[in-house]
């Protein structure tokens, strides 16, 4: 069944206060969860008071601050901090977002910082995604086609043809959707989750894959696609503004239009 | 992961995202779903404005009404809709949250047996008083 409570060794503790120096003028709480796998404790929230000052405009760089200036354990990925990389992909303010497009003033009093919610905790802020990474392998995220390229150029798209892939080639696989996803998180692994079909459905809609029927055939099952109850979070906190609930919608109306 | 429940688990992430591969099934219960939903809307409201209408008449105007081949039909058509849908949207909610393979099917089992039982003694109430 389903569990309505932590488990005991998962349950949030209240852990360390680093104060702002004396003199500060904008300061701004960052209640941030810890967790080490080391250490055999439970997890903890720090909180970190950051002087806005001498502070970047968004989470990314109150994070990096605290890293380099005040507590270099806390531990979380980030590599673009221009949104296109979709390493630092964690819940602010309770919602999934990137730090580095999260400006620290559309949050209201402490911000509160999370890793993705329902995926194991590798450490601190960091997810663990190898099992979001193998369902997306799973659907065969690449070009399948019996007829040859052409031997002089690249496979040919009409504008059309290369429209219906817009809205989806620009996910950065940063998973906020599918971890914003009650239905991921309860049926996590077997159902494949909205970032995972939005990536389906890329390939299904472009006009040069040959494989549409196979991948179809590959979706249609009780949990790999039809766990999507049309809840909207992934649409509602992708931080890319994209809609995978429609890509799912429009995948579901594929297999019934192929039957009559 | 240390410390987390899947220490237990060697098998590579691929192989359990595969699992036991598509059922190639799903698409009826869904389309099934939105089916029973779209027909349940009239039907619902013409049943509700039906006995609203029939507030207060007396026995012989109910049984008159229900003894027409047109209502006795919309009767039994919703009362099909009605379980089905029942069945098929009980069943989703059993699958997303109970996750011990044998409860679940104990479940969706006794939801599906409730569901042909209680239409069924709908179904034969309303012949009785119908025919």
């Amino acid at each position: 069944m389903v569990a309505f409570n932590l488990p005991l060794n998962s349950r949030i503790g209240q852990g360390q206060t680093f104060k702002a120096p004396p003199g500060t003028k904008r300061v701004r709480e960052f209640k941030i969860y810890r967790w080490s796998p080391d250490d055999g404790k439970n997890p903890r929230t720090d909180t970190y008071e950051i002087d806005l000052d001498s502070c970047g405009p968004m989470v990314l760089d109150a994070l990096i601050k605290i890293k380099n200036e005040i507590d270099p354990t806390l531990t979380f990925r980030r590599s673009c901090r221009e949104g296109i990389c979709g390493s630092c992909a964690m819940n602010i303010d309770g919602g999934n977002t990137l730090a580095c497009l999260k400006p620290i003033d559309a949050v209201k009093g402490a911000v509160k910082i999370s890793p993705l919610p329902h995926m194991p905790v590798v450490k601190d802020l960091i997810p663990d995604l190898s099992q979001a990474y193998a369902q997306y392998r799973s659907i065969k995220p690449w070009m399948q086609a019996d007829t040859p390229a052409p031997p002089d150029g690249e496979r040919l798209q009409s504008k059309t043809e290369r429209a219906k892939l817009d809205g989806m080639w620009e996910c950065i696989l940063c998973f906020c959707c599918s971890t914003s996803c009650p239905s991921y998180w309860w049926n996590g692994d077997r159902y494949l989750g909205p970032a995972v079909l939005l990536a389906a459905y890329r390939w299904i809609a472009d006009s040069r894959d040959e494989e549409t029927g196979q991948r179809l055939d590959e979706l249609e099952d009780p949990f790999k696609l039809y766990r999507c109850h049309t809840i909207m979070n992934c649409t509602d906190t992708c931080p890319k503004g994209l809609n995978p609930a429609k890509a799912i919608g429009a995948i579901k109306q594929l297999i019934v239009e192929r039957q009559g | 992961m240390t410390g987390t429940p899947h220490t237990d688990i060697l098998r590579s992430p691929l192989g359990r995202a595969r699992g036991l591969g598509s059922a190639r099934a799903g698409s009826h219960h869904w389309w099934g779903q939105r089916l029973t939903a779209m027909a349940l809307v009239p039907l619902t409201l013409w049943f509700i404005f039906s006995v609203i209408h029939l507030s207060g008449a007396s026995h012989q105007i109910v049984i008159d009404w229900l003894s027409s081949p047109f209502t006795l039909a919309l009767m039994l058509v919703l009362i099909v809709a009605t379980f089905h849908h029942l069945q098929l949207g009980v069943q989703v909610v059993i699958e997303d949250y109970v996750h011990d393979e044998r409860t679940k099917m104990g479940a969706v089992l006794a939801v599906k047996a409730l569901s042909v039982l209680l239409a069924l003694i709908c179904i034969v109430c309303v012949l009785k008083i119908g025919l």
